[in-house]
């Protein structure tokens, strides 16, 4: 049975048990990973994963059931009618969904070399080559790894959507721990995105690799971040982590029409304010953008057939979009989705952040930190924590250095930097224009627990009055 | 193809299709898992699958590889083989391979309940009406889970085993305009759970939350309600007490050091009755009782075959599947329970009469709910913040006296627990739900002499 049979005999049986809307998504997903550590393989696994999901709305409920074994299609939509009938008993408003053209197309994304070409073999050297580098260099643990994705999905809706894309994703990551007497420090470099092999050449693994050692073990004998009121410089790596959570789960639907107020939170976003509200300073222009060739959210339609499409969510500071789906749009009054996805076939598809990201700003590094006379420059991520309304952050970084006089000056060790999103955010006075794609491959939400593959084009940028070095 | 079958017939094809000599494992799982949700008091998403995984790893010609399927065709099947194999021969050598597990009598055959395995969405739905129904008017949101899992283990080295875990779990809030007070639950049965209950303490929990006042941050005595303290337990467990973490010398254990106040004693039980894991791990290796501390003192940490090897002694099993490297700790932790006394929890925000228990000792400090969103900031010294949630409460004399805004903390929890920094013990140890899997920890409340809050809510 192909994937378009199966996925529309289980929407036709969703139908004959009730439903008046029913999709169905078959799924084929083959993972690699490879890990080596000190200059060993430590691991390697290949996972081929393949099933139906079936989503039916009875009323306004839905109910979602799904199967690996395709000759079982109509149980899988007799049984996703049969659950929304029991979401029935305990029902909510009435529930529609906005319109999208039922598309009938075939979509997959560029890869100049296809992971599944790369010998085992090379991936192995590499890995463990630079590890080795990253040992003779100081660490004392050295670890590399890489994943690759080959996901082929047939899309199937009882409006007449027929889709099927395939999705190669790819991404690499190098990290080198020294270890002192009361404390580790660790230094790491990668990225995932969309993309073939090319990615994880691009990474120059090997030629970054002893820089990383380096940075680790002199991180352990370096002074300690101080704690206090400063001008804060973000580097590009942890600007990815800083938009993904004080901006990027904050204008999720869902979480703001309060479905996710139980475990992941809600916003502080109002929709009353939509249009209206300063999220940030003028410098600050933020896009969901999922057609960025090489980018990790890109697609080339979402999970419920919508087509992708960039949309500003905070123009010259004020807030204008939200990430949505189809029954989350039209409940909040909104007429665009286009941000729905699922973790595989046997997962519910719900709003996902896609390439959520800061256009352009029109400083360089180099100028940002010419123009401080007095701060700190932080870069990529070592912890992150923030509240259920996506308010009050902490971050943790795995690097700092002094500025003075507009100098970079001494690395600092345990940098910290706590604020709260908006009063952070207005406070960035200037922006680089040297803006990477960043891929976060673990982004986790919704129960059952899903993982999400989100990307995060960002730059440098410099925020006024930061409280850095908190700590325990 | 019934999950024995599978076994047998995946160890038959490497047989034909892997060099002569080959070692090899085989897990195969049937899981079904069903998860009713709601927000906004209804039923806003409502799922169900069940998915047999079939797992295969290998060593062969001093090489391992392993891969899985949840294509279980015959084609599937040899697929899955000849892959493997071939990623095998194309692999470095794999000097820390440590062989397979033996031949050994099963230790258990795990907790598992059909009736909750197999539980109707109607089942589901009706603990929910229950829930929403009990907060009187307030909104509800959370979930209702019930899963099953059948698994069977076999390798080349003639060891067999089986077993099956069920479990449900609840987990939910109710909400006032602006405050939120949770309940939640876990266990093998799901008849034990009444969503009624546990729609009450929520409801109460809530309604006690209303107009919290901001407190300077700083240092605190707190009483942990169990909801807070399986933070801590599981901190403990997965970047403490694990063989990989200690061997690599980034976790704060030190075996055979009083690290923690002699009233602290921790055990990781997969054959026990809060375990909702099965009672074997990724080896085969059957499951086992394991002090990780007695009296205050680091006994023993979690080890694998392989992060046994390393440090000279046997595995405690528990190895986890192929992929997953944290490196070996508890699914099925446990902080035994004290001897605190216990209070009627009535008309107070508690969890349970063990907390009220608690609140006597307090002369001036904060009740906490839950922490939340917690992340490390150094493996070493187990440096974590985060923030409270769901309900902090100011308490002097031993009384609830109002509400409190969410704190940031950053803190030691080896530190805070540290000797003779704990007061006292909570009478009972809850078992709750985990969102990131089918782990289970069991915690009593706790009342330590201080915590360290950095931050308010608003910054």
């Amino acid at each position: 049975m192909t994937g378009f049979d199966a996925a529309t005999t289980a929407v036709e049986a969703a139908l004959a048990a009730g439903a008046r809307y029913a999709d169905a998504r078959v799924v084929h997903r083959r993972t690699e990973s490879m890990a080596a550590r000190n200059a060993e393989v430590e691991d390697l696994s290949q996972l081929e994963n393949s099933g139906l999901g079936v989503r039916a709305l009875v009323g306004s409920s839905w109910g979602f059931f799904a199967t690996p074994d395709l000759d079982t299609a109509g149980d899988a939509g007799r049984g996703a009618a049969g659950i929304a009938s029991a979401s029935a008993s305990v029902p909510g408003p009435a529930l529609d969904l906005v319109e999208v053209p039922a598309y009938q197309d075939s979509w997959s994304n560029p890869c100049r070399i296809d992971p599944g070409d790369v010998a085992l073999s090379d991936k192995g050297d590499l890995l463990v080559a630079a590890t080795k580098l990253m040992r003779e260099h100081g660490a004392d643990l050295a670890e590399a790894n890489y994943t690759t994705w080959d996901s082929h999905s047939w899309l199937v809706s009882s409006q007449g959507h027929r889709i099927d894309q395939r999705i190669r994703e790819c991404g690499a990551n190098a990290t080198a721990t020294a270890i002192g007497d009361t404390e580790s420090q660790r230094r790491s470099l990668g990225n995932n995105g969309t993309s073939g092999w090319e990615l994880v050449e691009g990474l120059d693994l090997l030629g970054n690799a002893p820089r990383l050692a380096e940075q680790a073990r002199a991180l352990l004998s370096a002074p300690q971040c101080p704690s206090g009121v400063t001008d804060l410089i973000l580097g590009g790596q942890q600007m990815v982590l800083q938009v993904h959570e004080s901006v990027g789960h904050a204008i999720e639907l869902d979480r703001i029409l309060g479905w996710e107020a139980a475990f992941a939170g809600t916003s502080w976003l109002d929709l009353a304010e939509l249009g209206r509200l300063r999220y940030g300073s003028e410098l600050m222009n933020i896009t969901a953008d999922p057609t960025i060739p090489g980018a990790l959210g890109s697609f080339g339609y979402d999970d419920e057939g919508t087509p992708a499409q960039p949309r500003d969510i905070v123009r010259d500071g004020i807030w204008v979009g939200v990430l949505a789906g189809r029954d989350s749009a039209a409940m909040a009054g909104l007429d665009y989705a286009g941000s729905v996805r699922a973790d595989g076939w046997a997962r519910l598809p719900m709003v996902r952040m896609t390439n959520v990201g800061l256009k352009p700003g029109p400083h360089t590094l180099e100028e940002i930190i010419n123009a401080t006379d007095d701060g700190i420059f932080m870069d990529t991520n070592r912890s992150w924590s923030i509240d259920d309304r996506r308010l009050n952050f902490q971050f943790g970084c795995e690097i700092a250095w002094e500025v003075k006089n507009g100098k970079r000056g001494r690395m600092l060790r345990n940098p910290t930097y706590t604020g709260i999103g908006p009063t952070f955010w207005r406070s960035m006075d200037m922006l680089s224009n040297e803006v990477v794609a960043w891929g976060t491959p673990n982004c986790g939400k919704g129960q059952p627990s899903q993982i999400g593959h989100t990307g995060h084009p960002t730059a440098p940028a410099r925020f006024k009055g930061v409280r850095v070095g908190v700590r325990g | 193809m019934s999950t024995p079958r599978l076994v047998e017939r995946l160890l038959d094809l490497v047989a034909r299709l892997a060099p002569v000599g080959t070692e090899a494992e085989v897990t195969t799982e049937t899981q079904t898992l069903a998860l009713t949700r709601f927000a906004n008091s209804f039923i806003h998403q409502n799922v169900a699958d069940t998915t047999t995984t079939v797992r295969l790893r290998l060593h062969a010609s001093g090489r391992t590889a392993s891969g899985s399927t949840t294509v279980t065709s015959a084609d599937g099947l040899t697929a899955l083989v000849e892959r493997t194999v071939a990623a095998s021969r194309l692999l470095p050598a794999d000097p820390g391979w440590s062989g397979l597990t033996p031949p050994a009598a099963p230790t258990g055959t795990g907790n598992y309940d059909p009736d909750t395995a197999d539980a109707d969405p109607a089942v589901r739905a009706k603990l929910v009406r229950d829930f929403v129904d009990a907060t009187e008017g307030l909104t509800a949101a959370g979930y209702c889970r019930t899963t099953g899992i059948r698994a069977n283990f076999g390798n080349t080295a003639g060891h067999r085993i089986e077993g099956a875990a069920s479990s449900v779990a609840v987990d939910a809030i109710a909400r006032t305009a602006g405050s939120d007070g949770v309940a939640r639950t876990a266990g093998v049965r799901l008849s034990d759970v009444d969503g009624a209950v546990l729609g009450a303490v929520a409801a109460a929990k809530a309604r006690a939350g209303v107009d919290p006042v901001d407190i300077e941050p700083g240092e605190y005595p707190v009483v942990l309600e169990p909801s807070a303290v399986i933070d801590v337990v599981l901190s403990f467990a997965l970047w403490g007490y694990n063989g990989k973490a200690v061997a690599e010398r980034r976790s704060f254990v030190d075996v055979g050091a009083a690290q923690f106040d002699s009233s602290v004693n921790l055990v990781d039980d997969p054959l026990g009755p809060h375990s909702l894991h099965l009672p074997f791990d990724a080896e085969g290796t059957p499951g086992q009782r394991l002090d990780l501390v007695r009296d205050g003192v680091s006994v023993a940490v979690a080890h694998d075959r392989r992060t046994a090897r390393e440090a000279g002694v046997t595995t405690t099993g528990h190895a986890l599947p192929p992929g997953f490297r944290t490196g070996p700790f508890g699914l099925s932790t446990l902080l035994e329970p004290g001897t605190a006394p216990t209070e009627p929890a009535a008309g107070r925000p508690v969890a349970d009469d063990s907390v009220a228990g608690l609140l006597a000792g307090v002369e001036r400090g904060l009740l906490v709910t839950d922490l939340w969103y917690t992340r490390v900031l150094d493996p070493r010294t187990l440096v974590i913040t985060g923030l409270t949630r769901n309900g902090v409460w100011l308490v002097e004399r031993g009384e609830i006296v109002r509400p409190v805004g969410n704190l940031r903390f950053t803190q030691s929890y080896p530190r805070a627990l540290g000797p003779g920094r704990v007061r006292a013990v909570g009478a009972e140890a809850a078992t709750l739900p985990y969102n990131w899997g089918l782990i289970s920890v069991t915690a009593p409340a706790l009342l330590l002499d201080s915590w360290n809050f950095t931050g308010g809510g608003a910054g």
